[in-house]
């Protein structure tokens, strides 16, 4: 991808910029602490990826991410802002979580519609051409008027993920957006993100265990210990893949052993 | 099967049955030899701890050299044996173990050198019961109490911003909750009716008073029955599945979708149901008032020789505008119950399946408790003031 001299050196500054600000955040649920103490941040226009051993609280810490949960301690900002205040206005995020999410009583056209039609005036038909667009973009545009419940499980998560970019929003969360996909749909995804990321300026936060997508689209990664100590290691996919922690290196070798 | 004829079979079970394996102690080594099924591993299991547990030895080897075959339920149930000699005290060891298991003891934690107790059943005590469903019944009662401040916040910022609302969904509720009762509405008050004047029609004739069957039926009907058989059907139809979509919702992350989303999900969802019940419960109120006068009707005519013409003539004469509105005016505390009740139990939904038909069923409980005792309420209340 090739970008003008000028537009490359305002995009490098853009990026300095954190949109995504994370500060001593412990998170888990009453006497449970999940994690303790995460501090990073995401800066504006960065593919961010999140790692971790299954079960070390990465959707988890997502939820507490946007606000839908109230940190135990430490703070969240997202755009300056606390996400939990944003809740009922406008969030300048979308987020795809785990399982879809998607509304089982609507089809996925529907799903994608909703939140043009809740937060804009279109008139119904400019929201649904632009939820077939953004359909369009996941590789679905067939399943416009399908319920959920007939879509295979990849199908449900690129659902998931049309409908997080309905509102061309800044910053999208996506929760292994590509596990369980077959090696051409997950390498699909990781091109969606990376144009994405690329042509629109969006900031993705990926978890993700996929090691073939964290070097093809992550900018930066962090890795969440598994026994709750918090960050282990951060820093680009190429200097983690050097680092001397057990957990980051059995990470990276054992997974691109198999691969 | 033929169990019973077939000797053998029946002997299978039998901890005196022929036995594939043997457990046996000298000494200090406890030796397992031959087959260990899983199928077996009850008697093993019951062998095994009757022979290890009063060891008066410091040091227990546990020698596995005899055994042909050990299934991986059989082997865990050894690895407990000597987890809990070794939370005693006691230096237990497993030894001769086939080269093909011994990864599995490794990971069943038999090898370690401090191994994790089996777990023991905590006997509670009815004191320790009480205390923990009081401590729920708390929790279950500030969830409540949140949940209508939730609400009242909502609908502030709902009239701040109508637009929030989920409008759209009212007719389709409405629909749902209302059109879909008719019919079952229309049986039960008829036979609500039918059975009540039939009922006094035996009393009612000895007296020669036949005609008062109209009064009975339609005071008690447009009074209590109405409104009350019409709230308990509606909790059981539309409170019930306003409970299992939410918990659904809930359990399926949708309802945390809709919160990142701007959409903030008490409005959007309870809202909706508030106003559909609110219209629907007075409307369906009197269709089960009319249906049930006329269920009164026939048996006025059938049995008790009254004609239709003199039964309803009697219910004009009788019959006041009050009697009929304090249906309709209870409806409306009932349709926000049943509400109320069903999506609070929904949005507490947590965890799988198994939660969803949980709150479901305490949804209806619930409801059913809350409508008798507030018709109740409404009586007194009603007779307090001279009404
Ligand atoms: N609502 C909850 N209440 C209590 N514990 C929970 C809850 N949700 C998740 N957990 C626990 O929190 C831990 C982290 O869960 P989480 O879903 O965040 O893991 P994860 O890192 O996303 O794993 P995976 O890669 O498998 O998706 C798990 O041990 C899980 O059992
Ligand atoms: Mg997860």
């Amino acid at each position: 991808m090739s970008t003008a001299p000028a537009v490359q050196h305002a995009h490098e500054r853009e990026k300095q910029e954190p949109i995504l600000e994370v500060r001593g955040l412990t998170i888990g649920w009453g006497d449970v602490v999940l994690q303790r103490d995460l501090t990073f941040h995401v800066r504006r226009g960065e593919v961010f990826a999140i790692l971790g051993r299954s079960g070390s609280g990465k959707s988890t810490m997502v939820r507490f991410l946007v606000g839908l949960e109230t940190p135990i301690a430490g703070d969240v900002r997202i755009a300056g802002q606390d996400p939990a205040v944003m809740a009922a206005g406008l969030p300048p995020f979308g987020v795809m979580f785990q399982g879809g999410a998607l509304f089982g009583s609507m089809t996925v056209g529907e799903n994608v519609a909703l939140p043009l039609h809740e937060h804009t005036d279109l008139p119904p038909n400019a929201a649904a051409a632009i939820a077939r667009a953004k359909l369009a973009l996941v590789g679905l545009e067939g399943a416009f008027d399908k319920l959920p419940s007939e879509l295979s499980g990849g199908m449900k998560k690129r659902a998931a993920i049309a409908r997080a970019l309905a509102l061309d929003p800044e910053l999208v969360f996506l929760d292994e957006p590509s596990a369980g996909l077959d090696p051409i749909t997950a390498a699909g995804i990781d091109d969606l993100i990376k144009t994405l990321n690329r042509s629109l300026g969006v900031t993705c936060v990926v978890v993700t265990h996929e090691l073939d997508s964290i070097f093809a689209i992550a900018d930066r990664c962090i890795v969440l210990d598994d026994q709750g100590r918090g960050i282990v290691a951060e820093g680009d996919p190429m200097s983690l893949r050097q680092s001397t922690d057990p957990l980051v290196r059995d990470f990276f070798t054992r997974r691109s052993r198999s691969t | 099967m033929t169990a019973a004829t077939t000797p053998s079979r029946a002997a299978e079970g039998e901890p005196s049955g022929e036995r594939s394996f043997t457990i046996a102690r000298a000494g200090s080594v406890v030796r397992l030899s031959g087959v260990f099924r899983t199928k077996d591993a009850a008697a093993a299991w019951r062998e095994l701890h009757d022979t290890v547990e009063n060891v008066g030895e410091s040091a227990v080897t546990i020698d596995l050299s005899g055994a042909e075959r050990i299934d991986g339920g059989v082997l865990a149930l050894i690895v407990a044996a000597r987890a809990e000699l070794v939370s005693k005290g006691i230096a237990a060891e497993i030894t001769s173990i086939p080269e093909h298991l011994k990864p599995l003891v490794e990971l069943y934690g038999g090898l370690s050198e401090r191994p994790r107790p089996p777990a023991r059943e905590r006997a509670r005590g009815v004191i320790a019961t009480i205390g923990e469903e009081a401590v729920r019944a708390a929790a279950g009662l500030r969830r409540a109490v949140a949940f209508i401040g939730d609400l009242a916040l909502g609908v502030r910022e709902l009239i701040r911003r109508p637009r929030l609302g989920h409008w759209k969904e009212v007719p389709t509720l409405v629909h749902r909750a209302g059109t879909d009762a008719i019919p079952i509405v229309v049986t039960i008050s008829f036979l609500v009716g039918f059975v009540m004047g039939y009922q006094s029609a035996r009393q009612l004739e000895r007296f020669g008073a036949n005609v008062y069957v109209a009064d009975l039926v339609a005071i008690a009907m447009t009074r209590e029955l109405g409104p009350l058989m019409t709230a308990i059907i509606v909790a059981g139809r539309s409170g019930a599945a306003f409970a299992a979509e939410i918990a659904t919702m809930k359990v399926s992350d949708e309802i945390d979708a809709l919160r990142t989303m701007g959409l903030p999900p008490i409005v959007w969802l309870v809202v909706p149901r508030l106003v559909a019940l609110v219209i629907v419960m007075p409307l369906l109120v009197l269709v089960a008032d009319v249906v049930g006068v006329i269920g009164g009707l026939v048996v006025a005519a059938v049995s008790l020789d009254v004609s239709p013409s003199a039964y309803l003539l009697e219910i004009r004469r009788t019959l006041e505008p009050w009697d009929v509105q304090q249906g309709l005016i209870k409806s409306v505390p009932f349709a926000i119950t049943i509400v109320l009740i069903a999506c609070q139990k929904g949005f507490a939904a947590a965890g799988g399946a198994e939660s969803v038909g949980q709150r479901t069923t305490s949804t209806v409980v619930t409801n059913l408790f809350a409508l008798v005792v507030l018709d109740a309420l409404f009586t007194l209340t009603f007779r307090l003031m001279g009404k």
